[in-house]
Formats: C-alpha cells, structure tokens, sequence
C-alpha cells in the first residue's frame, strides 16, 4: 500500500487505528452492559446528522418557529422523518447514556483508575442535559416557553446576582426573541462543540487506562510474551461486530418507536407543545420531559426556592463525587457485599419513583413521596464512605471468568 | 557576552507576559458577555402600557402585558377587602415588609394605590409560571377554608387576593406589584409611577 506509507510519513493513519481499533486490547467478557457506549456514538452521530438538515428549514424567530417545525413536518420532503429521527433520539440518546451510567456503577468503572472517564462522562452527561434543554425550546410550543421559564427562573433564587443573571441568559425580561435566538445558536453550535471535544476526550482517557469488565478485574496484570493481555481481545474487528449487533436490535426498536409511536403517548414530545407559546397563559401542569423528572421531583421536594434548587443541582454533582466516596477494594458488583447490593438497589428505585413523581402534580401524598425518596437518593452518597468501607466483599479472581 | 541563564529574569518575563495578556484575555471577553445582556430594543420595548378600568366589573380581572408579563388589574369588592386582614397569621409577608416587592405607595393591607383596584404581576415569585386567578370560596381542590386568591398551578404555591403568599408554599415572596399611578380616574399607566418612569 504506498498511499497509506505516504500518508503514514506525514499523519499517524496507521497508528491512530492500531492504538484505539485493532491493537486496543478489551477484556474478553464484555455482556450486555457493555453495548451503550457504542450506541451513545451511534445516536451522537444521528442527532448531528438529523440536526443540521432540520437547521435547512428551521427559523429561530418567535414569529416564524412554531410554524417552521410544522413546515418541516408537513411540506418538506420526508421531514417528519428527519425530525422525529431527531426527537426520538434526543430521548433514545438519554435511555441509552442512563443505562451507561448504571453500568458505570454495577461494576465499578469509575473507580481508581477511571475517575477521570468518569468524570468526563459525567460532563458528557452535563452538556447534554443542556443541549436537550435548549432544543427543546427551538419548537416555541407552550412547554417550550413554560419549560424555559421555570429552568432560566432557577438562577434567580441565587443571591445576590441571580435575577441579573437570569435577566443575562434570557437577554430580555422575560423568554422572548433573544432567549429563542440564542439557544439556537449554543444548541446547533456550542453545546456540540463541546460535546465532541468531551467524548474525545473520554474516549482518549479510557484507551490510555483500558476498560474495565464485568469482573472489575485489570487485565493489564496477566499478559503474554508480546505484552497483549491474556484476556483481552482486539477491539476491532471482535468488538467492532458484536456491537453491530447490538446496533441492529437497538434499531429495531428504535425504529417501532420511530414509526409507531414518535410521541410515545406525550412522553417523547409533550402534548402542550403542539399548541404555540402563550406568554400570558401557564398550562395546567408544567412536565419536563421524562429523562429531567428525577431532579425535577427533588427540585418540587423541598419547600424552599434556594434549597430547593441546591438540592437539585446537588443530586447532579454529588454524581461527580462517586470515585472517592467509594471506599470498598473491589469494582465489580459480583464481588461486592451485601450492603453495596442492598444501596444500589434501593438507590435505583428512588432514581426511578422520583422519575415518576417529577411527572405528577406537586400535591400531598405525591411531595411527601417526592421527599422521602430524595432522601433515600442522597443517602446512597452520604454513607458510601460508610457501608462500602464495613461490607463483606468477596475475594476477587486473579483472571476474568 | 556569556551563556548562564538568569533563571529570575525568565520567570519575571514569563509571568509578566502571561498577566498582560490574561487581562487582555478578559477585556476581549467583555463585549462577548455584554452582548447577551438585554439590548436597547428588548429595553425600549418595556415601555409602559395604558389601562382603562372603567368596564371593570367588581370581581372581574383583566390581564395586561407589560415587558411581555401578564399584569393583572382585578377590581375587589367590599367583602374581598374585609377578608383581607382576616388572613394575617396565615401568610408569610403580611404587612409588606419585603420592599422588593412593591413601590413604597403599595406598602398597604391592600398592597394598591386605590383599595378596591389591585395590580400585580402575573407571575409566580418561585419559578415564574403564571397563576390562575381563583375568586370563589372553599372550592373542592383548594379546600374550605379557602377565601379566594391565587394559585400556582405548576407547584402549588398560593397567594391572597392582595397577591400576598401563604405561608407553607414553595414561592418566597409576595407577588411583585409593578410601578404605576393614575392618569384620570378610570386610566391606568402601568410601569411609571408618578415621579416618572421606574
């Protein structure tokens, strides 16, 4: 091959492949779990695709947007396609990158020495709540507008300087004109910027430190006379294809929503969003949509604006925290003690019932719900330090299994 | 001429050429982080707005928009008026006291310029979802000893019908009454007080 030589002498073509495709060694017992990194890139690469041809047709103008995106829907050629692609993977691209993160914690990830994949990841996480936050003011719907107000409304309960700040990020009195204009610019531009940097970055630190596994074993420890891992196998072409077939089923499924059921019932794309933003006129219930309700019930849980918003933006950055509250030897789940066992799971069901609750109306019963499970949420922080240290782990093999 | 290097001298020039050029980092940074600030179109819209009250029923409110805010103008009647103080020891700002919240004329029981004439700003003091205006008594979701008021849909928080918060609810403050006065005895002008333009 005398192009690649060419090439070789004056890029590293052949190197950049061999580094993080066909010498990366990953450990030979990936399941299941271990599809959604590849997936996450998959519906990335999706939304940027489906995003910029929606910005051919699109107006960010609080006249002209509402109408642009029906105009999208009806009259351009397949541009319901383009834009329920988009829609359903803005909410796909969330399932996907939840399931991720759960991942993350079932088996150690972040753990010494991934913190810093973890916490790209977990920035990863954060941009992406803002790309999907912005987007979904672009359609100027009435949960656009209310959804806006209220979030860009959290700001104002810092002290001090909140009500300029929030009076900055909208760029007028209210949401109007500018705010519109403006998120387009940070959804279609900035926000992806730094969100390919980030995942750029997260992949480069997980190729230097090696994945992890199922066993939360390194597999850098046992290697070969060449210096290969024993229980690695090259990315390409063994993970490369066992992905593809998590890729196809992901379409499947993908594709049944898609086609069938794009609104999924008001939970992909809000019923009150079909009717165009009213300034003067709050719907009966204000929902963000499904993959915010978690912090969103915190958020309503506590009785008290500043608080309130602390203990929402807590929940996220305690996140950021988790290598280091950890204190027990072991990564994988399979390994670990009861206690460990008993948190996790008692942790996912409050991340799931707050999901539910940011859903209902904030009234009796459902806000006393909505505590008692914020609660047990930050709880599963708090004593980490704790059980993980005290738990009865499991001696851990030499190899995976 | 010698080749020792003045290691001080170096790190000097180093540190110096990194602070210059920061603050001339900052400085470019400047007009970027003005130009989100509201401009003078978004400032001149806030202009503010004639209301007529003289087809307003007592009972009736009407909703104006000023700075692109519901200002809702609601005329109360006797009783409203008599109930108003009746409330104190359920609210968490009942005399006003909060002065963020009103010009110094609305710092009143009934927080308005004319007792049976309120003006406040339709939007909720938590996270500025506009609430709906329910007059009638005790209504089944509000409960028995409800006297009429306003509530907030999105969190539940309420308020009195001279816009004052109930204590136990998420929103801090009083509704905000905007700057206005009279112009004749049926005109309105809302967001200027007498004194000129707020």
């Amino acid at each position: 091959m005398r192009l690649l030589e060419w090439v070789d002498a004056r890029f590293p073509a052949s190197k950049l492949w061999n580094e993080h495709l066909a010498h990366y060694y990953a450990p030979k017992n990936f399941n299941f779990w271990y599809f959604f990194g590849a997936l996450a890139l998959l519906i990335l690469a999706l939304q940027i695709v489906t995003g910029i041809f929606l910005t051919m047709h699109y107006k960010p103008d609080t006249e002209l947007a509402f109408a642009s995106v029906e105009y999208i829907m009806r009259d351009v050629e397949w541009g319901w396609l383009i834009r329920y692609l988009h829609s359903t993977g803005a909410s796909a691209f969330f399932v996907v990158i939840y399931l991720h993160m759960f991942r993350g914690l079932l088996y150690g990830s972040y753990k010494k020495p991934r913190e810093l994949v973890w916490i790209f990841g977990m920035l990863i996480y954060l941009a992406l709540m803002a790309e999907a936050f912005m987007g979904y003011l672009l359609p100027w719907g009435q949960m656009s507008y209310w959804g806006a107000q209220v979030i860009i409304s959290l700001f104002g309960a810092i002290p001090y300087i909140g009500e300029g700040l929030a009076l900055w990020i909208r760029g007028d009195f209210v949401v109007a004109d500018a705010t519109l204009n403006r998120f387009f610019a940070f959804h279609v531009i900035a926000v992806p910027l730094v969100l390919l940097g980030l995942v750029v970055a997260h992949i480069i630190a997980l190729h230097e430190v090696g994945s992890n596994n199922p066993d939360g074993v390194e597999i850098k420890q046992v290697k070969d006379d060449e210096g290969i891992p024993v229980d690695g196998i090259a990315f390409h072409p063994y993970y490369s294809v066992k992905d593809l077939v998590g890729v196809i089923v992901f379409l499947f499924i993908f594709s049944i929503i898609l086609f069938y059921m794009p609104e999924m019932g008001g939970w992909f794309l809000e019923k009150d969003n079909f009717i165009p933003a009213d300034p003067l006129k709050t719907p009966e219930h204000i929902v963000p949509l499904w993959y915010f309700t978690p912090f969103y019930a915190i958020l309503r849980a506590v009785p008290d604006k500043l608080f309130g918003v602390i203990a929402m933006g807590g929940a996220i950055f305690v996140l950021f925290l988790i290598p280091w509250l950890d204190r027990s030897p072991v990564k994988s789940i399979r390994y670990r003690g009861p206690l460990f066992k008993v948190a996790l799971t008692i942790f996912t069901m409050s991340f799931l019932a707050l999901g539910y609750l940011g859903t209902q109306p904030a009234t009796g019963l459902y806000t006393l719900m909505a505590q008692v499970f914020s609660i047990l949420y930050f709880s599963f922080f708090l004593f980490m330090p704790l059980y993980t240290a005290i738990d009865k782990d499991k001696p851990v093999p030499h190899r995976v299994t | 001429m010698t080749n020792t290097v003045d290691v001080d001298k170096r790190r000097f020039l180093t540190n110096a050429t990194t602070v210059v050029g920061g603050i001339g980092a900052i400085a470019v940074a400047i007009p970027f982080i003005s130009s989100l600030s509201p401009s003078a179109k978004a400032q001149a819209a806030g202009a503010p707005v004639a209301v007529d009250i003289s087809k307003l029923a007592i009972g009736q409110m009407i909703t104006a928009e000023w700075r692109g805010k519901p200002v809702w103008v609601l005329r109360r009647s006797e009783e409203t008026l008599a109930t108003l103080p009746t409330l104190v020891s359920e609210l968490r700002d009942p005399d006003s006291d909060n002065t963020d919240q009103q010009p110094d004329y609305c710092k009143n029981p009934g927080r308005s310029i004319r007792d049976d004439i309120l003006v406040v700003v339709g939007i909720c003091t938590h996270l500025g979802c506009s609430p709906t205006h329910r007059p009638e008594l005790a209504p089944e979701d509000l409960g028995s000893d409800w006297k009429g008021g306003f509530f907030c849909p999105c969190h539940g928080s309420t308020f009195d019908l001279a816009g004052r918060v109930y204590s136990g609810v998420p929103a801090p403050t009083n509704l905000v009454v905007p700057p206005y006065h009279y112009l004749s005895e049926n005109q309105l002008l809302i967001g200027e007080d007498s004194q000129g333009v707020a």
